[in-house]
């Protein structure tokens, strides 16, 4: 087996009869409860982790409603990269902090996530992209990220198998890295379970309403829950949960293609990734090369059907950039969809007129590495520390009115 | 051993359901199964059988997970070559 099960000792493990004698983390068939302090709609990670740091700050009465399974979306199809190269100050300082919660997880929430710090390499092969590159390392190394430019040898110092003809250069981060994303879902579930956090999944939320005397009620097939506080945390899907009770989010939903090789002898180090055509590839612990390009164009669609296109392109960009990988085999394809944000930042914080329904996405493509730090901020504040900056920056106002207007906008959206 | 590629077992199959993982993609995911060469042509069949077994299910309720192409394992060189790939600006070779 993969071996990234949170195991208990071997005799505490169900036998093959079928008795079940582990803690589940599911509620399986049972009814939704009437109330609950906070219903938080999405088992995708950004859920998950803001149920497992509110349990972890005492509040436990909290129910998670998934509409499939955990992972089905965006969280369980992405390249599970994790990386601290950002263009504005804010977006790199939580992810510094991401990356710390991403070192200590396997010890905090026991299961193996098989993080990686292989750094990130980011390629340039025009002068735009390496003035590009430039900015954003001054902002990072002020921020205390040591990332650092590279030519096209010292790329290939990292990278030998790296065919730099036409690369004029890169910006290298040693400590960026990657993780497998699914078993970061079962930690956080898993914890959050046997704390006391209910997870539903399998309940589509038909219905969601705001009651007169405050707070929500939500429908499902399980029965209705009365929620104090909602967390909309449904990635590309916020709109439409929003949508039920007036509240405009103005993201779209992009498909994004990704595939997995045959596994592979450990080679590569960092993940490479080049900023032309977004092409991204990295080897997982498993030994599979995981990557994506990003083909420009695509109208916004739920649709997650897979493509010749996309693999023929990936194919093209990535043997022209490492000839030696012409030969691998590749496994699988799968899409997932970028919940894409007008400014590319994500959306947090209460809504317009909606002071207990708050959001938790938007985060184009990159919902996994920040999942971490905004769920403890979102818990933090939630059970009564003031809110950090993200939750006054990043709400739906700014999209109304100017509040938006002076801040930067996150263009380093990249794969 | 129900999936060979993956190394994945009858006991890592019950483990997965007394977790509450018993929607088919869910045991794929948690276990690993048909995630190796073969993706699932081998051992899909057998792992629903048992995971029917195990959550005393009728077979015809347990449907595949969804199967992804290409079909069999293609060189990446191969498919380089596609007509069809879409072409960046700097992509001039034929």
């Amino acid at each position: 087996m993969q071996g990234v099960m949170d195991d208990e000792e071997d005799d505490s493990r169900a036998d093959v009869s079928g008795e079940i004698r582990l803690p589940a983390t599911l509620e399986g068939e049972k009814p939704m409860p009437e109330t609950c302090e906070i219903a938080i709609v999405g088992g995708g990670v950004v859920g998950l982790s803001i149920a497992y740091y509110l349990a972890k700050r005492g509040l436990t009465d909290v129910v998670v409603i998934e509409r499939g399974y955990l992972a089905e979306g965006a969280s369980g199809r992405n390249g599970g990269g994790v990386r601290q190269q950002w263009s504005t100050e804010i977006n790199i300082r939580l992810m510094q902090e991401s990356v710390e919660l991403c070192r200590r997880f396997a010890v905090d929430l026991g299961v193996n996530v098989w993080f990686r710090q292989g750094g990130y390499l980011f390629l340039a092969r025009d002068a735009k992209e390496l003035a590009r590159l430039e900015k954003n390392i001054e902002i990072q190394n002020r921020c205390g990220v040591q990332t650092r430019m590279v030519d096209p040898d010292q790329a290939r110092g990292i990278v030998p198998e790296l065919d730099t003809t036409g690369i004029l250069g890169g910006a290298y981060n040693p400590t960026d890295g990657i993780l497998f994303p699914w078993p970061f879902l079962w930690g956080y579930a898993r914890q959050a379970a046997a704390m006391g956090v209910r997870i539903f999944t399998q309940t589509p939320v038909g219905g969601l309403e705001s009651l007169p005397e405050g707070g929500y009620l939500i429908r499902t097939p399980r029965g209705a829950v009365r929620a104090r506080r909602v967390i909309n945390a449904t990635g590309a899907w916020s709109p439409q949960l929003a949508k039920m009770i007036g509240v405009e989010v103005p993201t779209f939903p992009i498909r994004h293609e990704i595939c997995s090789s045959e596994p592979l002898k450990p080679f590569l180090k960092p993940m490479v990734s080049e900023l032309r055509s977004g092409l991204y590839c990295s080897q997982s612990m498993r030994g599979e090369i995981v990557g994506g390009v990003t083909i420009p164009g695509h109208a916004s669609t739920y649709k997650m059907g897979s493509t010749l296109e996309f693999l023929a392109t990936y194919a093209r960009r990535l043997v022209r950039l490492m000839p030696i990988l012409g030969d691998i085999k590749i496994l699988r394809q799968w899409a997932g969809p970028y919940d894409q944000s007008p400014d590319g930042n994500p959306v947090l914080g209460a809504a317009p007129g909606h002071p207990d329904f708050f959001s938790a996405c938007g985060f184009v493509g990159h919902g996994f590495m920040m999942a971490p730090i905004v769920g403890k901020l979102y818990a933090e504040w939630l059970t009564g520390d003031a809110p950090h900056e993200i939750f006054t920056r990043y709400t739906l106002h700014r999209f109304t009115d100017d509040s938006g207007a002076s801040y930067p906008k996150e263009d380093f959206n990249i794969g | 051993m129900l999936c060979r590629c993956e190394d994945m077992t009858l006991d890592d199959l019950a483990h997965s359901v007394s977790r509450g993982y018993c929607d088919i993609e869910e045991v794929k995911r948690y276990t690993g199964f048909g995630t190796g060469p073969c993706q699932g042509k081998e051992c899909l069949a057998v792992v629903a059988c048992q995971l029917a077994r195990l959550t005393k299910q009728p077979p015809e309720a347990i449907p595949p997970f969804t199967s992804r192409p290409p079909l069999s394992p293609t060189p990446l060189r191969l498919l380089a070559r596609d007509p069809g790939a879409h072409r960046f600006p700097d992509d001039t070779e034929k």
